[in-house]
């Protein structure tokens, strides 16, 4: 099927399949979020109801008022009136209290939903793998969890419960009419025709709108988040006028739909009053003339109008409400599709419990290609013993980085198969392939809290000691305790503050608070000055210490304390060997390690 | 922070925004009322239909029903005239305030970007302003219609009878306490839940963003704990804002309810005792009846207005933000550029600093002679990069001056500044367009010709082998590319935009030993005439300088060349060289 997952999710114009397809995928979530409210959904339902039923009966009791109490009181008899007047002001009470209970059901329910909603769309796009983040980008994942789900969260907080009331306000007007005089009724009956086909076209005018305009959203956050993420660049590029022009253009995409969509509504709901006031005037008329045969009481007559008018009274709102509806439901067609999307990283079914994990790395027939086809990495077979440190070298794009994602099994391979201790990766659960597999690339995010939290999230348990000791054995302990606040410190958005080779300095902590059985350094170091890469190869050499390491370097520093070298080119590993041999064979090595040499003062 | 204004002055405060839609919404609001006044019209002939009928007059029938008819059809013309009059305006307001909001955020200065997570300022822009643009379309243009409905209504009900009239409004009365108590209750909880939402939506950001981070160390699960809690804070605020909201429906249903049923027992008095006819009395009831919705209306119009009073609270503390680094009024120009560039006593902190902390940067006196280029050496953290932003004013000196050809760089525009300054940054930042786009961003005349000699300087030839060659989209949305490859466009983007001076922050620390020195090889032409400031870590990087400047606790502390200083610092031979004699022992065993 061609719109699985978030396929073609920028469509717009679907086929009736396709449209089925997708409207059937997100029933289906839908029915998953209900499952564990339906407690809460049966008492809204109930609750609604009673208070609906009570409220309707307001016109039935001013037409008994009217009909049989006002002449009673004419010959001075009060009771009667006085009788209905209480009932109705009861009723009237009850309802109130009924609604009140309602809303508040109601709102802990759809809550309770979208908690469970924006829970289950974070942690799933945390389990699909990197490849899917780098083929659905950044922001799209970010606009399908901040304005897809606020706008569900609109409707859940406001529409819905008007949704309901109105509905069910409408029925059993609708009911209450019939049993108060059924030749009104059938006029309704026929009135609902027209309304019929209005919306119907309504909807069908609205529902390729509201795609175009939750596609217009997305392209819109899409940009917006890329400006503010790269804001020096575009200030020290002078982007800005070029991008304010560009913005302006997707601000305008989306102004557009949005106001093509807001004038189908300005149809549609003048459209459903004149229904409204045409059967009004339908009823009155036919009423009237049975009011004047004698076959009619006027007090019946007074309270069908009133019926049949306030019949019409919460189309307004239902068709207001409905326009968050449709939004709403079209955003969770877009969630849905991510939430289909299934990590091409599995999780095995039965995973293997590993036991001591030694730590040896063997890759038997790996081969690795793109999607694309192109092949990064050629059919190779290599095992590195547990404990041993292995260097990566090699030119950019060589292949060195996808061969240590494959470790850490960012990816899996295109064939062959990547073990730990004999036991293929895909049979290990995730969690326990992180606990002994843990991988530190260049790019060191820090995430928005202190240094400490950040160099715990090697270690979410570990106490401030422990965050200190491997701050030391870094040597990250002085820079850190020189902040304003020591490992308090906040390190800000995208560590702003703190300069990248810091950065990296706190990542290492961290990998080094994680404790894995196997480290893998992909340019870990690369913005380390020489000083603090000096106090990191002295921490390197107690971490590395029966410890399977894959180092990443273009700074041939690092080779010094690895025991083997491989060297890669093309997607092979064109040469093997410890260093001292390969420094002395005259290969590509030889040349890179001597050009390093030569470079160092 | 500034004093809360009220909800009128905050809400007024759209003005200027919606000038020009202004007319058509104060018009829209006419047509409400119009639609509303054709409702509330039609059950008073209905008194004299209802009066005619016990009369037994057919006659009356006929014309009472095709007026009632016609007014039903104009009602449904005025909400079509309002919908008309109101909704594509309102389109327009909030386009143009989105539009003004991202031109302030570019505009604003990089400090600004550190302090506020992209999140916030992804749901002002996104949610806040479509909030607003609904509020002015429908919330406002219904609350004023509703309430000169309710007043005009009860006008009405006091013209059929007096005493009936006075039923109904002393039990509306109550309406307006509830109404302040709710404007209390539920703006403060209403802007909670903006704040909140903002961020849980920081917390999407930095856990897509470090989705590399996160799997590397298996800590999906945590992150999800901690949005999980957020989210939870988030529920919380909605259930209160729900039970404000379920309080006020709660009168707003009974209230009225309470004056029809009393009225009607009133009513049948009033009738029994002869004062009015039962005409009046359905005409009464029947025009109550109308009033309803519009009294039910006002909890969630109040609750509507009180959101959007908090989104444009939210909107405003961006665009009020004062813009630190702007342009001078007669901003001088530097006739005949030739590249000198003069950092002059400089110092600077950032805003946030503890008072008890020195200054980041102080007292730094550095001069560039045009063509020279010059290596700024320092251990990490020691404000290298701080002091390349200072240059083009990415932040602003908070102390001395940085002068190019002996123009002060704040009596510039920030426009030409950046024309003369090309800078490259160590993580490098490319946009969502073609490698080409991307190359050429500085380059004043879109030039092939150095298009293709950039990417030469840069060693970034692999372009040609994308996909799509040079129109190969990259960046976030296209294709990924790698550290070292981003890198060396990101240089690629600096020598393309043709300076007088260069500004390179650790330029080549991703590169590998070969590409790097190819990289210099290219780059050292460039730098004969290219005033450029590198900040550096290695030897290798220091050789593309002529001089060499080491920077040390905020001031440069040595000058001199590379071999100069290896001679006569300490410090610098402790910053540059990675040769211990532990490892000048193995070197000899190799």
């Amino acid at each position: 099927m061609s719109m699985r997952g978030t396929n073609d999710e920028e469509k717009t114009d679907l086929t009736k399949e396709e449209s089925r397809f997708v409207r059937a995928r997100s029933r289906d979530l839908l029915g998953s979020l209900l499952l564990p409210i339906r407690a809460r959904v049966i008492a809204a339902v109930f609750l609604v109801v009673i208070s609906t039923a009570l409220r309707v009966s307001g016109p039935a009791l001013i037409a008994f008022g009217i009909d049989s109490a006002l002449p009673k009181a004419l010959v001075g008899d009060y009771t009667p009136i006085s009788l209905t007047v209480f009932v109705y002001l009861s009723a009237a009470a009850l309802t109130a209290t009924l609604t009140y209970f309602f809303l508040m059901v109601t709102a802990r329910a759809s809550q309770a939903m979208l908690f469970d909603l924006r829970n289950r769309v974070f942690v799933h796009t945390q389990k699909l793998s990197v490849e899917f983040h780098e083929r659905y980008t950044a922001g799209r994942v970010i606009a399908r969890q901040t304005s897809d789900l606020e706008s569900i969260g609109e409707l859940l907080s406001g529409g819905l419960s008007e949704l309901v009331v109105g509905g069910m306000f409408m029925l059993f007007t609708a009911g209450a009419l019939f049993l108060l005089d059924p030749e009104s009724f059938l006029i309704l009956l026929v009135a609902l025709i027209p309304l019929a086909v209005l919306t119907r076209w309504f909807q069908l005018g609205t529902n390729k709108g509201y795609r175009q305009q939750r596609v217009a959203s997305s392209r819109l956050i899409q940009y917006f988040v890329e400006t503010m993420t790269g804001i020096r660049a575009v200030k020290a590029f002078r982007k800005e006028k070029a991008n304010e022009n560009h913005f302006g253009g997707l601000v305008e995409d989306y102004r557009g739909h949005n106001a093509r969509l807001i004038q189908l509504f300005g149809i549609y709901d003048p459209g459903l009053i004149f229904i409204g006031n045409v059967t009004v005037a339908a009823i009155l008329l036919f009423g009237g003339f049975r009011v004047l045969e004698g076959s009619l009481g006027i007090g019946v007559l007074t309270a069908a109008i009133l019926y049949s008018r306030r019949f019409f009274d919460p189309m307004e709102e239902i068709a207001m409400f409905y326009n968050s509806y449709q939004s709403a439901a079209s955003a969770l067609e877009k969630i849905s599709g991510v939430l289909q999307e299934e990590p091409t990283v599995p999780e095995p079914e039965k995973p293997v419990v590993l036991k001591d994990v030694k730590g040896e790395v063997a890759f038997s027939d790996v081969e690795f290609k793109y999607a694309t086809g192109s092949t990064v990495l050629h059919p190779f077979s290599l095992t590195i013993p547990a404990g041993q440190t292995v260097a990566l070298v090699g030119t950019t794009g060589a292949g060195k980085s996808t061969l240590a994602k494959l470790i850490a099994r960012f990816y899996d391979p295109s064939s062959g198969s990547v073990s730990l201790d004999g036991v293929n990766l895909r049979d290990i659960s995730n969690a326990a392939l992180r606990h002994e597999v843990v991988m530190v690339t260049q790019e060191a995010y820090l995430f928005s809290g202190s240094v400490a939290e950040n160099i715990q999230l090697g270690k979410p348990d570990a106490s401030i000691e422990e965050v200190i000791a491997a701050a030391k054995a870094v040597g990250a302990h002085e820079f850190i305790l020189s902040l304003p606040d020591g490992y308090q410190t906040d390190v800000n958005k995208r560590g702003g503050r703190v300069s990248s080779g810091q950065r990296q300095l706190i990542s290492f902590a961290r990998a080094f608070l994680a404790n894995p059985a196997v480290l893998i350094l992909d340019e870990a170091t690369s913005s380390l000055d020489i000083p603090s890469e000096r106090l990191v190869q002295q921490g390197l050499k107690t971490l590395l210490h029966n410890r399977t390491a894959v180092i990443i370097a273009h700074r041939l520093s690092t080779v010094s304390i690895a025991q083997r070298v491989l060297v890669m080119e093309h997607g092979r590993v064109i040469e093997d060997g410890s260093p001292e041999q390969l420094s002395q064979s005259g290969g590509k090595f030889a040349a890179l390690y001597k050009a390093w040499r030569d470079s160092l003062v | 922070m500034q004093p809360e204004l009220s909800t009128f002055k905050t809400l007024w405060r759209l003005v200027p925004f919606a000038k020009k839609a202004l007319p058509r919404i104060i018009l829209g609001m006419v047509a409400a009322i119009g639609a509303h006044m054709f409702a509330l019209s039609i059950p008073q002939f209905l008194q004299n239909l209802v009066n005619s009928l016990v009369a037994g007059g057919i006659d009356a029938l006929i014309p009472a029903v095709v007026l009632i008819l016609a007014l039903g059809v104009a009602e449904a013309l005025f909400v079509l005239l309002r919908r008309w009059l109101v909704l594509t305006p309102g389109t327009f307001v909030e386009a143009d305030m989105r539009n003004a909001l991202y031109a302030k955020l570019q505009d604003l200065p990089v400090a600004f970007h550190d302090r506020w997570p992209s999140g916030q300022l992804l749901s002002r822009a996104v949610r806040d302003l479509s909030m607003i643009r609904r509020w002015l379309s429908f919330g406002l243009v219904l609350l004023v219609a509703n309430l000169l409905t309710l007043i005009v209504g009860l006008v009405i009900l006091f013209s059929f009878n007096f005493w009936l009239g006075l039923i109904f409004f002393i039990a509306s009365l109550p309406i307006v306490v509830i109404g302040f108590r709710f404007e209390k209750s539920f703006g403060e909880v209403a802007r909670l839940s903006q704040d909140q939402s903002g961020d849980l939506a920081t917390r999407v950001e930095q856990a897509v963003h470090g989705v590399r981070v996160l799997k590397a160390f298996g800590r999906g699960g945590f992150a999800a704990d901690q949005f999980a809690t957020d989210a939870k804070a988030l529920l919380g605020t909605e259930i209160r804002k729900a039970k404000a909201v379920a309080n006020i429906w709660l009168y707003l249903i009974l209230l009225p309810e309470f004056a029809l049923g009393l009225s009607l027992f009133a009513g049948v008095l009033l009738v029994a005792d002869g004062q009015i006819t039962v005409g009046t009395l359905v005409a009464f009831v029947a025009t109550a009846m109308v009033l309803r919705w519009p009294t039910e209306s006002l909890g969630f119009l109040l609750g509507f207005t009180l959101e959007a009073k908090s989104a444009v609270t939210r909107f405003f503390e961006v665009i009020d933000e004062p813009d630190l680094i702007s342009d001078p009024e007669k901003p001088k120009t530097v006739a005949d550029p030739r590249g000198l560039l003069e950092f002059k006593d400089v110092s600077f902190r950032y805003p946030d600093t503890a008072a008890d902390q020195p200054d980041l940067i102080s007292n730094f006196s550095l001069r560039l002679e045009p063509g020279q280029s010059v290596a700024l050496i320092g251990l990490t953290g020691c404000g290298k990069t701080t002091l390349t932003a200072l240059s083009t004013r990415l932040y602003e000196v908070t102390g001395g001056s940085v002068e190019i050809d002996g123009v002060d760089i704040r009596d510039m525009t920030r426009g030409e500044l950046r024309t003369l300054i090309a800078m490259a940054f160590e993580d490098a930042t490319l946009f969502s367009s073609s490698v080409r786009d991307n190359v050429l961003l500085g380059n004043p005349t879109q030039s092939e010709e150095d298009l293709k000699q950039a990417l030469e300087i840069a060693q970034a030839q692999f372009v040609y082998d994308l996909p799509d060659g040079l129109d190969t989209k990259i960046g976030e949305e296209g294709l990924s590319l790698s550290g070292g490859q981003r890198q060396r466009l990101a240089l690629a983007r600096a020598v393309a935009a043709k300076p007088r001076i260069l500004v390179l922050d650790d330029p080549l620390s991703a590169l590998d030993v070969d590409t790097e020195a190819m990289v210099e090889d290219a780059l050292r032409h460039v730098l004969t005439t290219t005033t450029a400031l590198i900040v550096a870590h290695r030897p290798s990087t220091v050789m593309l300088a002529d001089k060499v400047a080491l920077m040390h606790e905020g001031k440069v502390v040595a000058f001199g060349t590379h071999q100069e200083l290896l001679k006569t610092s300490d410090h610098y031979r402790y910053v540059i060289s990675s040769l211990d004699a532990a490892e000048k022992a193995r070197e000899v065993n190799l």
